[in-house]
């Protein structure tokens, strides 16, 4: 048997190395506590994350081989769900999280608009915080609210009949919440 | 002499144009002057431009104010709430108003009306009748009701719920699953929102009897995360039937069980269908399945699973209570029974109204809406939810029932309407609902993926003017495409709002070449 055709023998075997996880102590055990309390529930994964992002605004990368090993998941399937539902974050969430609804109901009634107006104010675009790290703007596809919009969400409180003047009052207490 | 009881609503809806301010205002304002009163925060009567509509219980029955503002909450008080004394915003008796009285509730019979978080409230409502009345029969009596009453799928699709029910009855299987899609994501509804979180114990009831008619023990609800509100008031609901024994164990000492719980969504509109949403409950992708098998054989985690959505489960009370008989004689053709209708949208008067079929749409804009909220003209309405026809008003004579719809290539879906005045551009909401497809897709199937983002830049050239004729062909065919080609109704139907937008409104596609040139 010649040396080239017996490459197999010369095959580096890969040592499985971890990268060094960027999740902070208090993330990991909020990850590792939402799985211990769910992983044996039937089909874990969305109430899992849904438990990860309530507790860390959003689903870390790194959170995402964890999970993985705890369901005996592989990553790409966690992954695969998490970038599957438009509501989990893969970056962090500002201090609040305002949705705006961008639904043929909302439009009716001047939704084009006040998104516009919302982007402007703000100052970002969808998926984004403001610098200050208070708000993030999502658009979000019927609150349910069609016959009293436009409408948004503030953090989980619908807000109906939203005129620029109102949003922009809404954005203002928000801020002074926090 | 007993408090003074007042009810202002705890609906999101209500909330979002300030009826807990009006509620806290309340409070105050009775403590400020001593006066013991019971605040009941009920569910919406459905009127939502009347929200926040606070009610009080008088010698002369439920009398209504509204819309009121936390600053006039005052001024009710000084006009003598407690006799339902006269004030500006006085409306008398909320169920003499003409929009209210002239509807059927049925399925909405106490939404606005109980204590969304009172099992005892909802027994003295007529609540858990039809449970009772499903535990003297057999399973294959139960289904029978069901289907002799001529119930359909009200969550868009409209497949006799007996039928299903049948299925899974007829499948033997160590489990069996109720699910209940709560994933209303059609712009233009939120009757699901509105029973959830005004009446939970109705749809707690409907799955249960789902339950002993099919030999499925356990039940999920699977709720869009955009319903914060819902899921605290069916999470309450559910622990308090449950405590009241009409959940879990032996329950109502029957010796049979049924488990309920709820599920978030992660908002994907493409989790409504039922298929991915059962995908989505196991904790995967929600993407579509292939049919068959159908979800009732093999559903949820394999099992024979019945999936129905909220109306159409929390309409099984009443047909358990009153017979099939009496649900039948509301509505027409083969639509048979009540349908909450939502009007939505740009009118002045919009909310829930629940009617028996074959109401007209023109009654409905007109008589119950009272035209646009803009006062300018209403040049169409879209029913159906995102993916139903743009109808404009020589179809507004069309009466609400599924095979007058289909008939003119539109459809009732889970009954959302939704109004536009005549500043509305056709060409802009047909690129809108290819833009919704593209972003809503699950990515299965190639006619949904790829057609929708197709389809916005056929659209984009085509009102730039480019070889007009040549895309206006292309867009049809495209459509065609999607419409024969799709595993699933959002492919499959999102050429409806296009074609329709096309075929009614061909004006706000074609910019004139002259414009164009200039």
């Amino acid at each position: 048997m010649s040396y080239m055709g017996n490459k197999s023998s010369l095959r580096v075997i890969p040592v499985k190395v971890e990268p060094v996880s960027s999740l902070t102590p208090g993330e990991r055990s909020a990850v590792l506590e939402a799985c211990a309390r769910l992983k044996r529930i039937a089909g874990p994964l969305i109430p899992i994350l849904h438990a990860v992002q309530n507790a860390l605004t959003y689903v870390p990368r790194d959170a995402v081989p964890l999970i993985a090993a705890e369901l005996n998941l592989s990553r790409a399937e966690v992954h695969g769900v998490v970038s599957f539902y438009h509501y989990f974050r893969q970056e962090p969430a500002g201090r609040h999280v305002i949705h705006v609804c961008r639904a043929e109901a909302c439009q009716s009634v001047g939704a084009v608009a006040l998104e516009t107006h919302a982007k402007q104010a703000l100052g970002v675009d969808y998926h984004h915080t403001t610098a200050d790290g208070a708000i993030s703007l999502e658009p979000v596809y019927c609150l349910g609210n069609c016959a009293l919009g436009p409408s948004v969400m503030i953090d989980n409180r619908l807000q109906g009949r939203v005129t620029a003047q109102r949003f922009d009052a809404l954005v203002a207490r928000a801020r002074a919440e926090s | 002499m007993s408090a003074l009881k007042i009810f202002v609503p705890r609906d999101a809806a209500a909330a979002s144009v300030g009826a807990h301010e009006v509620a806290e205002a309340i409070t105050r304002e009775a403590a400020r002057r001593g006066l013991e009163i019971e605040l009941v925060r009920n569910g919406s009567r459905g009127l939502l431009w009347l929200e926040p509509l606070v009610e009080v219980v008088t010698d002369a029955g439920r009398v209504g104010y509204g819309p009121v503002a936390p600053g006039e909450v005052a001024s009710l008080f000084e006009a003598g709430l407690a006799q339902g004394g006269a004030h500006p915003l006085r409306l008398g008796a909320v169920e003499e108003l003409p929009q209210f009285k002239s509807q059927e509730r049925l399925t909405f019979a106490r939404v606005g009306v109980t204590d969304p978080r009172s099992v005892a409230d909802y027994l003295a409502h007529g609540g858990y009748r039809g449970l009772k009345a499903a535990l003297t029969l057999e399973p294959a009596a139960i289904v029978a009701q069901v289907t002799e009453s001529g119930l359909r799928g009200r969550g868009g699709a409209a497949f006799p719920a007996g039928i299903k029910w049948k299925t899974v009855l007829a499948t033997q299987a160590e489990q069996k699953y109720i699910v209940c899609n709560a994933d209303e994501g059609d712009s233009g509804t939120f009757s699901d929102r509105m029973v959830l979180e005004g009446d939970p114990f109705v749809l707690i009831e409907g799955m249960t009897i789902a339950g002993l008619a099919t030999g499925a023990t356990r039940g999920f609800v699977y709720l869009r995360w955009e319903y914060p509100d819902a899921k605290v008031a069916l999470d309450a609901a559910i622990e308090a039937a449950t405590g009241a024994g009409y959940l879990g164990e032996n329950l109502c000492g029957s010796g049979r069980s049924f488990f309920l719980e709820v599920r978030l969504g992660g908002g994907a509109y493409i989790c409504g269908e039922e298929t991915s949403l059962l995908e989505s409950l196991e904790g995967k992708r929600g993407q579509v399945r292939f049919k068959p098998p159908l979800p009732a054989i093999a559903g949820l985690f394999g099992k024979p699973t019945v999936i129905n959505n909220v109306i159409t489960l929390a309409s099984v009370p009443v047909i358990l209570d009153r017979g099939a008989e009496y649900y039948k004689n509301f509505g027409v053709g083969r639509s048979r029974g009540t349908l909450p209708i939502q009007l939505t949208g740009n009118i002045k008067h919009g909310g829930l109204i629940e009617k028996a079929f074959g109401v007209t749409l023109r009654q409905l804009l007109y008589d119950y809406g009272g035209g646009s909220l803009s006062g300018r003209p209403i040049r169409a309405v879209q029913v159906g939810g995102p993916l139903g026809a743009y109808m404009p008003e020589s179809q507004f004579d069309t009466p609400l029932d599924y095979e007058a719809f289909a008939a003119i290539g539109a459809m009732l879906g889970h009954g959302g309407i939704v109004v536009f005045d005549d500043t509305v551009d056709l060409a802009a909401q047909a690129r809108y609902a290819m833009e919704f497809c593209a972003i809503e897709s699950c990515g299965k199937c190639t006619p949904c993926r790829l057609g929708s983002t197709r389809g916005v830049e056929v659209i984009d050239r085509l009102v730039a003017g480019e070889n007009a004729p040549k895309q206006e062909k292309l867009l049809r065919d495209l459509c065609d495409t999607m419409l024969y080609g799709s595993l699933c109704a959002l492919g499959g139907l999102t050429p409806y709002p296009v074609i329709s937008a096309l075929n009614h409104f061909p004006e706000d596609f074609a910019k004139p070449a002259a414009a164009q040139a200039v």
